[in-house]
């Protein structure tokens, strides 16, 4: 396995002391905040809304060809198109085709994971389409081509100065290293394109059965020009993001924005549906929802794991993922990183494409704490460990792992020779100074294990078997 | 095209027949709580003044006038067509809205606990004016002060029906995307005054 591993990458992103502060400082804000804002006093029924918000998630991905149905209804009659994709190759050719159409040219985009996941832009530019990022965080990764850091914050791994050097080169400003004055730039660059722009692309949080609508969460008010100023609004979303009504989201919105930042509410929140409509002031002439696909069938048809599904994309166990502080965004292999990512990357790409995953963890809890959909991450991470082991076991590999288990497996049935091991072992095992092993003899130090060894220090073992001191313990 | 492939694929994966009908989702959750009007104006200021935005309290439709007209002196204004701004008397020389200083607009609601402003886009009021200019004054009768997101849920159970638009506004638009600094006025407006007219 350790093949696969990105080890010098790792090595690098833990051996850079600002980006380390940098990852730590940020996620440990945003923990702060979220726990503020999910307390017994500011928002006494916590832990119901999870409780009703991930059987709202159960109750719509169990019944989703119902709701996707309803759905479509409804956006067709509020005047809006529906677009069925399998894939990110077909969102790019019909957005392709209806530009072409239309003869529209620059395309503005606000923040969509999504769109991340399909590599939209790469697409769209490389015919000739601008396409346009118009969240601050991620304008300044397009800039940079980089892809995000963080699900809900994408350039948290940079600083002002980063952003200085990027602005400078990129926009032929001059630098500016003041965030206020960074920002006002992004404003001034970004509203002449809004006001251009013939195409705006959101993604959706929720897509609302009972009402044909996207609802989009956001702060900076990107979102809102994206679909409001371009004649032409087209939102991209998976097709998991259906819940039944709009009332429901008395429940996601209060989870949402506590999780990810600990806002009350994002600052804005538009539930949008279909093109103007008569007698409306302004909005987009034409409305097109396009449902994603793009393997989430695949994760759908296993009965425990499709849980991964119920994701509102928080970020919220990134942030208390010890192994995500340590190792950021861009060390995992696909746009959606730390506990969320290790579960749905091997389910989408297949468990031996980067079978390391689901390993990245402790296992330690954390991030099912906090979750707001209560996705048991760490038990579908075991599921997935056990997926890759029997994979690799098709493919013939793992012989040493599977001897070794199998051996183990037969000692552990065989009681008498399994205490005659334990008592030999407790008699042989290695003297060690102040009650720790600094050092394993030479005859343990070999293979994997060597290497585990080398950085732990372990505990001496007992003189005796716990089976001896269990019959010889007084009375 | 695509359409049938897809609903199968997803019928399939879920086990179920064509046809299969559903069973009921969860009830909904949504919580009832009634304050006094006093409360609830008590709540909504502290919200929005933590989130750096301003309250003004007006006891006639004349005062909301005299301060609507006292702040835009000088400046460049759009106002929607609310017909609650022209019951003020509110009555501005409109400039396109990309080019204006401040825009004016009623609201059709705001609730108190998160400080937010609800906007229903129609003949009233645009999506634009809230938006494109840097700052944004709200002229709301207090009468229209709910309680709380899921009190606008429970009167307005499918917002879609009547509106291709509803944007919930808590604040005024901020980012904290470099280095997690606060900064206010990304591409929305960076100031937000609500005036909330007694009557």
């Amino acid at each position: 396995m350790s093949a696969f591993v990105p080890l010098d990458q790792l090595r690098n992103t833990m051996a850079d002391a600002s980006l380390q502060t940098a990852i730590y400082a940020a996620t440990g804000r945003l923990i702060t905040k979220r726990k503020g804002s999910v307390g017994e006093e500011t928002l006494p029924d916590y832990q119901a809304l999870r409780d009703q918000a991930h059987g709202i998630k159960r109750h719509a991905i169990e019944n989703l060809d119902f709701y996707l149905k309803q759905l479509e209804t409804n956006v067709i009659a509020h005047g809006g198109h529906v677009v069925w994709c399998n894939s990110g190759t077909e969102v790019a050719d019909f957005i392709l085709s209806l530009a072409k159409q239309r003869g529209a040219r620059l395309i503005v985009k606000s923040k969509s994971m999504t769109t991340e996941e399909i590599d939209l832009n790469e697409r769209l530019e490389h015919h000739q389409l601008e396409a346009v990022e118009t969240d601050l965080g991620e304008y300044i990764l397009q800039l940079a081509h980089q892809r995000p850091y963080h699900i809900v914050a994408p350039a948290l791994h940079m600083t002002r100065f980063d952003v200085a050097d990027i602005f400078t080169r990129q926009l032929g400003v001059e630098r500016e290293e003041v965030i206020e004055n960074q920002t006002k730039i992004a404003r001034r660059v970004l509203r002449e394109k809004f006001l251009k722009a013939d195409i705006g692309i959101t993604g959706a949080n929720f897509l609302v059965a009972d009402s044909g609508a996207a609802v989009v969460v956001e702060n900076e008010g990107n979102a809102r020009l994206s679909s409001s100023a371009p004649r032409i609004h087209i939102v991209i979303a998976g097709i998991e993001k259906v819940i039944p009504r709009a009332q429901d989201l008395g429940v996601f919105l209060k989870l949402l924005g506590r999780s990810a930042t600990g806002q009350a509410l994002t600052v804005y929140t538009s539930f949008l549906s279909g093109p103007r409509r008569t007698g409306e002031v302004d909005g987009p002439d034409e409305f097109h929802l396009v449902l994603l696909d793009n393997g989430r069938t695949k994760l759908l048809a296993d009965a425990q794991k499709r849980e991964s599904l119920f994701c509102i994309r928080c970020g919220a166990c990134l942030n208390h993922c010890p192994v995500y502080r340590k190792i950021g965004g861009h060390n995992y292999p696909w746009v959606y990183s730390g506990p969320i990512g290790a579960i749905i990357t091997p389910q989408f790409h297949g468990v031996l494409k980067d079978p390391w995953l689901p390993y990245a963890s402790s296992l330690c809890g954390a991030c099912a704490e906090v979750c707001p959909v209560k996705i048991d991450i760490p038990r579908l991470l075991l599921d997935l460990r056990s997926d890759v082991v029997q994979a690799r076991r098709w493919k013939g590999s793992a012989r040493v792992e599977q001897a070794t288990f199998r051996a183990f497996a037969w000692i552990a049935t065989h009681p008498r020779i399994y205490a005659s091991l334990g008592a030999w072992a407790a008699l042989l095992a290695p003297r060690g100074d102040n009650g720790w092993l600094r050092r394993l003899p030479f005859f343990m130090r070999v293979g994997a294990l060597k290497k585990w060894v080398s950085e732990r220090d372990l505990p001496v073992p007992a003189r005796k078997s716990f089976r001896q001191y269990w019959r010889g313990r007084p009375g | 095209m695509n359409r049938e492939a897809m609903l199968e694929r997803v019928r399939i994966a879920l086990g179920h027949k064509p046809g299969q009908s559903i069973e009921e989702p969860p009830p909904v959750y949504l919580t009832r709580i009634e304050r006094s009007k006093g409360e609830r104006i008590a709540l909504f200021t502290a919200a929005l003044e933590a989130l750096a935005g301003r309250v003004v309290r007006c006891a006639t439709r004349e005062t909301a006038r005299d301060t609507v007209t006292s702040m835009i002196a000088g400046k460049q204004v759009v106002a929607s067509q609310a017909s609650y701004l022209r019951l003020c008397g509110i009555s501005i020389e409109n400039v396109e809205t990309p080019d204006a200083d401040v825009g004016i607009t009623s609201a059709d609601y705001a609730l108190a606990d998160t400080g937010t402003l609800v906007m229903i886009s129609g003949a009233e009021e645009s999506r634009l004016i809230s938006l494109l200019p840097p700052t944004h004054i709200a002229v709301v009768p207090v009468s229209r002060l709910l309680e709380n997101l899921d009190d606008l849920l429970t009167r307005v159970p499918r917002p879609a029906d009547g509106t291709s638009s509803m944007v919930l506004i808590t604040g005024p638009s901020r980012t904290a995307d470099i280095e997690q600094i606060l900064v206010r006025g990304v591409h929305g407006p960076g100031e937000i005054t609500v005036i909330l007219v007694d009557d």
